[in-house]
């Protein structure tokens, strides 16, 4: 039933030749267990992991440190070797003259992918083993939290549409799940629900635009519809915008750009390795995998919806920003921090710099899990998400505050760690398409990030402890990934550098498409991208410094004093979260549902009864006024031959149904009989 | 196993728990465990010959009637005695035969008042050969009997097992009883349009001078049934299957019968009765009168859209959870109903795989629904709460199973929604694609709703802390008879979405022959 298959001799022929490709063999040929591992260890945990010392979280350290070690060797392999391209498939069903395969791609930009979410996952999957000592349900935790896993893993192993529209949802399912992890409360299980349905609004757009490739190219095999993408498809190239626009909007649930990003903060609900791996490697990062994997089809046909997203991920990037930096909640400035972040990788695909997208993706998966996990040091210190309840940790908790900087040293982009790299090459992109507005808002908000981050650091690490108790260091099964992280925080950019370095770039364009599709590598650096995106950090550093290092009045007193014009709006999230839940949320759960009901009852049924009760009247009538005094005869022998459901009926006083049978028949008989006459 | 290939195969399927009631009715009322015994024993010898029979199927010959045979039955009339199967019909008897029997090891320990489980086993029983028999009848006549046998026993079922509450009727100032109320409007309203779908069977057979479907179907092909009397027809077929489906607006009896219907009369409802009524559009209406069919497909994609948004929207504003879940069956069914109404090929393989999705998961929400109802002695949500916390495993399973109902892909109940939008993108030549792609767009929303008020229900039923009502009360997790009956349940429900070829296998090529047939 699997079929190896390989690929087509018209795509292959249109691969670059210089770069030499294998099918992987082996390694590539099992790629599958990648995905159904994770789902078999969650299905195992589900049924058996109560019964286990651990409740389960040993299969689920041993399941994504599964998919590390595969997603490495995949890596390493080929990266040193020949880069692997391998697809394979099991059919599944067919419908009508489409064939439902469960098929996994094996090229370099899926590899990137497991590496990622297989090496971050481990990680806080290892540190939750601690943070979830003594939690209520760790069983449903690890399982879920497992499943998400593989769900992310699914999306991005998927050959087809249909499969990563599968992996996609479950995604969402595994993070509603976890997001409401804490379910007592009624906040968190509305957050859940919140992700879940925002999601789904937009996977109304992802939907339909799978539909609509589907039925264009007669196939939902994405390779298929790459293929029609080179050769230029006249039917393809109709239907390209709307297909990638509505794609894009699919991406924007998952990736939360603006206005679909409301969910992302109050997924801050869940447990804090959740936000760590959601922020990171799964969930977020699926929308720019998307349309990185369909990256030929924007570029090529679809340049309206590259245009889309450049000023999505534009305006996200900024009001994210913005936000962050008035958040007294820990995990939500580095949520909103997230969002900002994420609105640079669309903003980048936008610009058509598919690589620096990408890249930003790898390098922003380490530190930001990092800076989560440190976020969760401390919230598990001091029992509290808000800074104002911390400040002078870095003297208790130096394991935590070291690796917290390094992670916010390369968030804020400073040289030599990783978000610098990734930054820098975005910048230069936005500076190269000649989109001076995004590059300057880029520059803005890398001022942005810095100052935020600042806050953050001072808040929490310096200054007097505002808290009560005394915090200590977290214990080593939390600090090892972080530390593990923040190695990876530090040098991931290395891999990447303009002129030095491009083992990146051939990774995530070793794929079935010609690689002049997914653009170049930059051979120098842009210095003035690079100058002023690194004034940009050290300003937003200075002034943070300058503005919360001194530890004075409360943190929202500071706010208030110095941004008194934007505060309210910054607080209430620019009304949006409003706008939706009484401009279309609650209408629809009040009013429009209940006045719908009131028509099922009113209305409709209204009719129905009026009709039973005028029927029953008329038998009344015809009874009474007929029957009695005529036919009787008949009846009664209809009622001696239901007699046992007679006995019964009037038992339980419904005494008229065989009457209306009686008649209903009867009538149909007559009609019968009427129809036999006139046809013979 | 000639004898097995000759149509005894499929008579067995259909016929033993006919027999089984009739045996029934000589075990004495008092001697429960016989009874119990001697109804499980013929309802899994029933789904055993229905196993045979998936594993007889000749899967490279689906669009053929297979295993079934032609015998002279009412010759005056010019009825056989005609069954057969295809792979249409194989899923829709296999699913029935085999919920027949988790009924009846539901029932086991969970009968509902005025208990007597001899009468309740003869009615399930009853059910068993009517819906086995709608779906292997190859003539109108047989087809008729059959879809009307269903009708009785579930009469029955809820008019005398069904909810004592008094309800007050909307609109009117009087008062009466749920059971009776239900019961009643279930029976006339199915028999309201069963009247014309007689009639309609009864022209075309007088007119062709036939009952056999595949005969009519081949007639209809061809063009013989043309103008107003197929336009009538095709009218009164409608009538017939859609109150059955049941279609907006004529779904109204559906939430009554389902809140008041005992446990098991639901869950028989909704995993198998409302079927006879999609079943019937793809078996009967649309084969015989193609053309007719394509004229009427735009307004069934138009109701069957309304059903999808309206039944979600109703299902916000109900307070009784099982009454919810009647109300997503108008929602669900809608679906199915936009497949059928493509007319295509992965239209009609959708509504297949969409009905035997449908069958299992709210079938298992129903059983789901039951056993809450029986340990909290209310349906109402707002006295529910923190089920999870006081039932776990009861509560997973619900959880799990509103997960798959609202369309989850991985699960069963993706692949029939997801695939009738695709096939309303591309509805059948000549039919409007105004029309269809603006349905796909709305029925796409109605997957967000359909989210919305299960995760809505999910969080006031199953998630929160326990209300202080029951402090007191001790509360058993899924006892060893619902274990037997929902397992199987559960690994459908995830079998079905991971490898849909388990309906689509069977299904896809006979539809694919059934609309070359019609429509090319």
């Amino acid at each position: 039933m699997v079929t190896a298959a390989l690929l087509g001799p018209a795509v292959l022929a249109a691969i670059d030749g210089a770069v030499e490709r294998s099918d992987g063999g082996v390694l590539a040929a099992g790629a599958w267990l990648i995905v159904l591992v994770p789902f078999v260890a969650a299905l195992a945990i589900t049924l058996f992991g109560k019964r286990l010392p651990r409740h389960g979280a040993e299969l689920a350290v041993a399941a994504v440190g599964f998919v590390a070690l595969y997603g490495t060797a995949l890596l390493l392999t080929t990266l040193f070797g020949d880069g692997i391209v391998h697809e394979g498939a099991v059919k599944i069903g067919e419908f009508g003259g489409f064939e439902i395969e469960w098929a996994w791609v094996v090229d370099g930009l899926s590899i990137m992918m497991f590496f990622v979410v297989g090496v971050v996952s481990t990680a806080c999957f290892v540190y939750a083993v601690g943070y979830l000592e003594g939690d209520v349900r760790p069983t449903a935790f690890f399982a879920s939290f497992t499943l998400f896993a593989g769900a992310m893993l699914m999306l991005v192993s998927a050959a087809n549409l249909i499969q990563l529209l599968i992996g996609w949802e479950l995604v969402g399912v595994s993070s509603y799940l976890l997001i409401g992890h804490y379910w007592e409360q009624k906040e968190n299980s509305s957050a859940g629900m919140k992700a879940f349905l925002v999601n789904k609004i937009a996977d109304i757009g992802l939907m339909i635009g799978i539909i609509i490739a589907g039925i264009t190219v007669g196939s939902f095999t994405i390779s298929k519809i790459m293929e029609k993408v080179v050769e230029s498809d006249a039917a393809l190239d109709d239907v390209a915008v709307i297909i990638a626009v509505l794609l894009f909007i699919g991406a924007m649930g998952k990736s939360a750009q603006f206005p679909f990003h409301v969910w992302l903060p109050d997924a801050m609900a869940g447990p804090t390795p959740v936000s760590a791996l959601m922020h990171a490697a799964t969930m977020v990062t699926a929308g720019v995998y998307l349309v990185a994997r369909m990256f030929p089809l924007f570029e090529e046909m679809a340049h309206e919806a590259l245009d889309v997203a450049l000023v999505i991920g534009a305006i996200t990037l900024v009001i994210a920003g913005l936000l962050a930096i008035v958040q007294d909640d820990i995990k939500r400035v580095l949520a909103y921090s997230t969002l900002s972040q994420l609105g640079y990788m669309v903003a980048a695909l936008g610009a058509g710099a598919y690589t620096a997208g990408l890249f930003h993706l790898f390098t922003h998966a380490f530190f930001k899990s990092l800076l989560f996990l440190g976020a969760g040091s401390v919230i598990h210190a001091v029992h509290s998400n808000n800074m104002s309840d911390m400040g002078g940790l870095r003297k208790d908790m130096p394991r935590t505050f070291w690796t917290f900087m390094i992670g916010s040293a390369a968030l804020a982009g400073l040289p030599i760690f990783s978000g610098f790299f990734s930054k820098d090459e975005i910048l230069a992109a936005f500076r190269e398409g000649d989109h001076t507005i995004v590059f300057l808002l880029g520059v803005a908000t890398a001022f942005i990030t810095a100052l935020y981050m600042t806050r953050a650091i001072s808040l929490t690490f310096f200054g007097r402890y505002k808290g009560d108790g005394h915090p200590h260091e977290s214990p080593s099964i939390m600090v090892y990934p972080m530390i593990g992280l923040a190695g990876a925080a530090a040098t991931a950019g290395f891999i990447n550098i303009p002129g030095l370095t491009d083992w990146f770039y051939k990774l995530v364009t070793t794929r079935l498409v010609p690689a002049e599709l997914l653009g170049e590598h930059a051979t120098s650096f842009d210095w003035t991208a690079l100058g002023l995106g690194v004034l940009a950090g050290v300003a937003g550093i200075a002034l943070g410094y300058r503005l919360y290092y001194p530890d004075a009045a409360t943190q929202q007193e500071r706010d208030r004093l110095y941004i008194p014009g934007l505060w309210p709006v910054l607080e209430n999230k620019y009304y949006i979260d409003d706008l939706y839940m009484n401009g279309i949320v609650n209408p629809i759960k009040g009013p429009v549902a209940r006045f719908i009901n009131w028509t099922n009852s009113y209305i409709i049924d209204f009719v129905v009864n009026v009709v039973g009760f005028a029927t029953r009247s008329l038998g009344w009538v015809v009874y009474s006024g007929i029957d009695q005094r005529g036919i009787d005869l008949a009846i009664n022998e209809a009622g001696a031959a239901t007699g046992f459901a007679g006995s019964k009926l009037r038992y339980i006083q419904t005494g008229k149904v065989q009457q209306y049978a009686a008649a209903l028949f009867g009538g149909a008989i007559v009609l019968v009989i009427g129809f036999w006459i006139s046809v013979t | 196993m000639e004898w097995f290939d000759n149509g005894w195969g499929l008579s067995l399927v259909v016929f033993l728990p006919l027999v089984g009631a009739l045996a029934l009715l000589a075990v004495p009322k008092k001697d429960e465990e016989t009874a119990k015994w001697l109804a499980l024993f013929t309802a899994i010898a029933s789904l055993f010959f229905g196993v045979v029979a998936a594993f007889r199927f000749d899967y490279g010959d689906a669009g053929a009637l297979q295993l079934g045979t032609k015998l002279s039955w009412i010759p005056s009339i010019g009825s056989d005695y005609e069954i057969g199967l295809d792979g249409i019909s194989l899923p829709m008897l296999v699913l029935s035969a085999a919920i027949v029997v988790l009924a009846i090891v539901y029932s086991w320990d969970h009968w509902p008042e005025p208990h007597n489980p001899k009468g309740f086993l003869i009615l399930i029983l009853f059910l068993a050969t009517g819906m086995a028999g709608t779906f292997v009848a190859q003539d109108l006549v047989l087809f008729f009997i059959f879809f009307e046998l269903v009708l009785l026993p579930m009469y029955f079922m809820i008019g005398i097992w069904g909810d004592k509450s008094k309800v007050k009727l909307p609109g009117f100032n009087r008062e009466v009883e749920t059971r009776l109320y239900a019961s009643i409007k279930f029976f006339l309203f199915t028999l309201f349009g069963s009247a014309f779908m007689l009639l309609g069977f009864l022209a075309l057979g007088l007119k062709a001078d036939t009952f056999s479907i595949p005969e009519l179907a081949d007639l209809g092909a061809s063009g013989a049934f043309t103008g107003t009397f197929a336009f009538l027809v095709f009218g009164a077929l409608f009538l017939g299957f859609a109150v059955k489906v049941p279609m907006w607006p004529l779904h109204t009896w559906l939430p009554d019968a389902h809140t008041a219907a005992p446990t098991v009369g639901s869950v028989l409802l909704a995993a198998i009765l409302l079927k006879l009524g999609s079943y019937g559009f793809i078996r009967i209406a649309i084969p015989i009168l193609p053309d007719e069919a394509k004229s009427w497909a735009p307004a069934i994609a138009i109701l069957a859209v309304i059903a999808i948004i309206y039944g979600s929207l109703a299902c916000l504003a109900q307070t009784d959870m099982k009454r919810l879940i009647a109300f997503s069956s108008v929602g669900h069914m809608g679906f199915v109903m936009l497949g059928i109404a493509t007319l295509t090929p992965v239209g009609i393989t959708a509504a297949v795989i969409g009905m035997v999705a449908h069958g299992v998961i709210t079938g298992m929400l129903f059983f789901l629904a039951g056993s809450m109802q029986h340990r909290y002695h209310t349906r109402e949500m707002a006295r529910l709460g923190g089920n999870l916390k006081l039932m776990p495993i009861l509560g997973g399973m619900l959880g799990f199973t509103a997960m798959a109902s609202l369309g989850l892909p991985g699960l069963a109940g993706f692949w029939g929604e997801f695939m009738a939008l695709l096939g309303s993108y591309q509805p059948l030549e000549g039919l409007s694609l105004g029309v269809f792609r603006t349905s796909m767009v709305i029925g796409a929303i109605g997957t967000v709703l359909t989210a919305g008020y299960l995760l809505w229900m999910l969080q006031k039923v199953n998630l929160g802390e326990p209300k202080a009502e029951w402090d007191d009360h001790e509360f058993h997790d899924v006892d060893k008879y619902e274990m037997a009956a929902w397992v199987p349940l559960l690994i459908a429900i995830v079998a079905i979405g991971v490898f849909p070829k388990i309906v689509t296998g069977a299904a896809n090529d006979a539809v694919q022959v059934l609309m070359d047939k019609a429509f090319f």
